[in-house]
């Protein structure tokens, strides 16, 4: 695989936005071209090379590039945006949006990143070694349809909202979550190793919730199943002792499942 | 002393049409039928001091400047920037805050009106859910339950409860009696004192409360013995009475739309209120603060597609509250440049927010001495539309009323202020 490093070379209060720093983008084009790559700030669309350092070596297909980014990306937005394949890697922080409607490949973010990482993804594999902002995998506003497909992991914590009306995929939390986890879900998966506020599946028409740590509180629209034990989801063993929930009844026609292990989680339990 | 009738209120989103003002040498010496808060608008109480002529901060100092260079100056600062906001837009009519959407394409900027920090999360959750909304005439002649869910009509919107839920109407002819009044509200406030029903459920549970209710209106049992500090059996109660309804109106506030969840209070209650059609006729309305923040929203949703938080950076709208809204803006410290107008800021945003404000060049398009005008930049004053102007203004249900002139004014109304800076700002632009 051929490397593209690009750094950071100016931080600025208006944040940058790099849709086109992507290897759909940069596949076929020299170190040269790749410089010239526009790129947004505010309402002003500048050169990749005003802000980025540009070195490596390209290459003809996405799939033979690798991008690094190779410093503090916090007030950058939008990395990786709709990519297909290839990899990118980001040894820093991150902005808004990393991920946003990615359909392959694979992006691995060092540091923390903010709001909406993929949303609307399709499919592809996003890795979040620290934490996540809010709407991690959401739809975008006013939809109906979260992300539809792919794999997200957050090694840390998470903020408000996750999973909103996901449609499809698997999001793996390794930290705790906020406030209202699978809002709307209508399919897909969303396992939550830690702790989580409430609301967890508020709302949720399908789709299947894991939480393993423990759950402050529950709504009241859901029915209890009883306990379970090693579940199996999507093909996939799970092993551990579980409360069965089904709802959110207050959908009609909801038929979504949220398994809350058995262990600190009995006042939840009518 | 002249007696000038059915103007129509410039404070809230009531918009009542009933005031006459009493007006004296081409001044606003008094009023009748409008309510404290009204009044005092309508004669500048107290205390308000305004501005007669634009001023620019020289060395910390206000200078007198003249239209023509505040103009030039306003243009400059917006089309220099390269993230500008826009914010105010909901004490003014809907002509200027149509230029206002041309001068937000125009330089570029971020335009966003009160909302943002008010009824934002009922515009949210709109769009997911629909709105299934009547006017205030139908509350008045048909209505037999009310509902105010998380709003204090009594000292917000003063004339609202006399005009609409008390008032005799064609099918409820003894006015009160002929309705129930249900208040959902933690505290004990003075319309909750005026309920037949008060359901006062805990801080911050407003979604546990209407995710049980919703359940419990399928048929479904409520999971717990008691939801958000209500008993199961008040619960299941209260769904009964919503469902005996002949016509049901929700009216939702701050309570609901800013309590944990925002939008997603909104977007279940107003799932429910859908639901309850199933039973009776049932319709919500929410209440708006700002007499015309309804109308930004209608003007910026025609215009642009989005109601409100809309970003032209790129050229072409894009919308993300929690991104281009002005608080995001403001605190992530994105924005280089801000133009307010036709509110107030300064007196209602987090310190975070000011201290960006503070920082960079800001426009403050006001009639008044306010907390915003203390930090801004630049301030051109203009008329007040309501009073000085005339103008479109959409009530919170969404019905337009044509607001009068009252009294003449030398100062330039907003729309000539915003047509002159967006005709400067085209020539800018040109010639970059």
């Amino acid at each position: 695989m051929s490397e593209i490093i690009i750094t950071p070379k100016i931080q600025s209060n208006v944040p940058l936005e790099i849709p086109n720093v992507k290897p759909d983008v940069f596949a076929g084009k020299s170190i040269d071209e790749i410089k010239e790559v526009e790129i947004y700030q505010g309402n002003e669309i500048v050169k990749l090379s005003e802000f980025f350092e540009v070195e490596g070596e390209s290459a003809e297909t996405p799939g033979e590039i690798k991008i690094i980014i190779d410093g503090d990306a916090s007030n950058i937005k939008r990395i990786g945006q709709g990519m297909t394949a290839g990899e990118i890697i980001v040894k820093g922080d991150v902005s808004m949006y990393v991920g946003l409607d990615m359909k392959g490949g694979k992006i691995i973010v060092e540091g923390n990143a903010a709001s909406w990482a993929g949303q609307t993804m399709k499919g592809g594999e996003l890795e979040i070694m620290g934490s996540a902002g809010d709407y991690v995998g959401s739809s975008y506003r006013g939809d109906w349809r979260g992300m539809s497909g792919g794999f997200i992991t957050i090694h840390g914590n998470v903020g408000y909202e996750i999973a909103e009306y996901l449609s499809g995929g698997k999001i793996v939390v390794k930290g705790n979550a906020n406030h209202m986890p699978g809002i709307h879900m209508n399919s897909g998966v969303l396992i939550i190793e830690g702790n989580v506020t409430s609301r967890t599946g508020g709302e949720m028409s399908g789709g299947t919730i894991i939480v393993k740590g423990v759950m402050d509180e529950f709504l009241a629209g859901f029915k209890y199943l009883g306990i379970e034990r090693d579940i199996q989801v999507n093909g996939e063993d799970i092993p551990g002792v579980f409360y069965k929930f089904t709802g959110d009844y207050a959908i009609k026609g909801a038929h979504g499942t949220v398994y809350v292990a058995v262990a600190g989680n009995k006042h939840i339990v009518p | 002393m002249e007696l000038v009738n059915n103007v129509i209120c410039p404070f809230c989103g009531t918009l009542c049409d009933d005031i006459i003002c009493k007006v004296e040498n081409e001044e606003i010496v008094g009023t009748y039928n409008a309510c404290r808060i009204g009044h005092s608008k309508f004669v500048h109480a107290e205390g308000a001091m305004r501005y007669t002529k634009p001023l620019l901060r020289k060395n910390g100092e206000f200078v007198e400047i003249s239209y023509d260079e505040a103009i030039e100056k306003a243009a400059q600062i917006l089309v220099d920037a390269k993230r500008p906001v826009m914010y105010g837009w909901s004490c003014t009519d809907c002509a200027s805050q149509e230029v206002g959407m041309e001068l937000a394409e125009e330089v570029r900027a971020v335009i966003d009106n009160t909302a943002s920090v008010c009824h934002g999360p009922s515009l949210l959750a709109v769009h997911d859910t629909g709105y299934p909304v009547c006017t205030l005439g139908e509350v008045k002649n048909r209505a037999d339950v009310v509902v105010y869910w998380g709003c204090n009509p009594f000292h917000a919107h003063p004339r609202h409860i006399a005009r609409h839920s008390y008032a005799r109407g064609f099918f409820r002819e003894r006015g009160r009696p002929d309705r129930t009044m249900i208040v959902v509200d933690p505290r004990n406030s003075d319309t909750a004192k005026l309920a037949d029903i008060h359901l006062q459920l805990e801080y911050n549970k407003d979604y546990e409360l209407v995710d049980a209710m919703r359940s419990a209106l399928k048929g479904h049992d409520i999971l717990y013995d008691e939801v958000a500090g209500i008993p199961r059996e008040q619960i299941i109660g209260a769904v009964e009475a919503l469902k005996k309804a002949q016509f049901g109106i929700l009216f939702f506030g701050m309570g609901i739309t800013h309590s944990l969840g925002k939008h997603r209070n909104i977007d279940t209650a107003i799932m429910m209120t859908q639901e309850l059609n199933q039973f009776a006729k049932w319709t919500l309305i929410p209440m708006r603060g700002h007499y015309n923040v309804n109308g930004f929203n209608q003007v910026c949703t025609w215009e642009s597609g989005y109601p409100f938080c809309v970003d032209f950076a790129t050229g072409e709208p894009r919308y993300n509250p929690g991104e281009t809204g002005t608080n995001d803006l403001l605190q992530n410290k994105e924005a280089d440049a801000m133009m307010v107008i036709a509110s107030d800021p300064g007196a209602h945003f987090p310190q975070r927010a000011l201290q960006t404000m503070i920082e960079i060049p800001l426009i403050s398009i006001e009639p008044h001495r306010t907390p915003t005008t203390e930090l801004a930049d630049l301030i051109i004053p203009p008329a007040i539309v309501g009073m000085e102007a005339e103008g479109t203004a959409y009530r919170m249900d969404g019905v337009p009323l044509r607001m009068k002139k009252v009294v003449e004014s030398d100062l330039l109304t907003d729309n000539q202020i915003l047509t002159k800076i967006l005709e400067r700002a085209q020539e800018l632009e040109a010639s970059k």
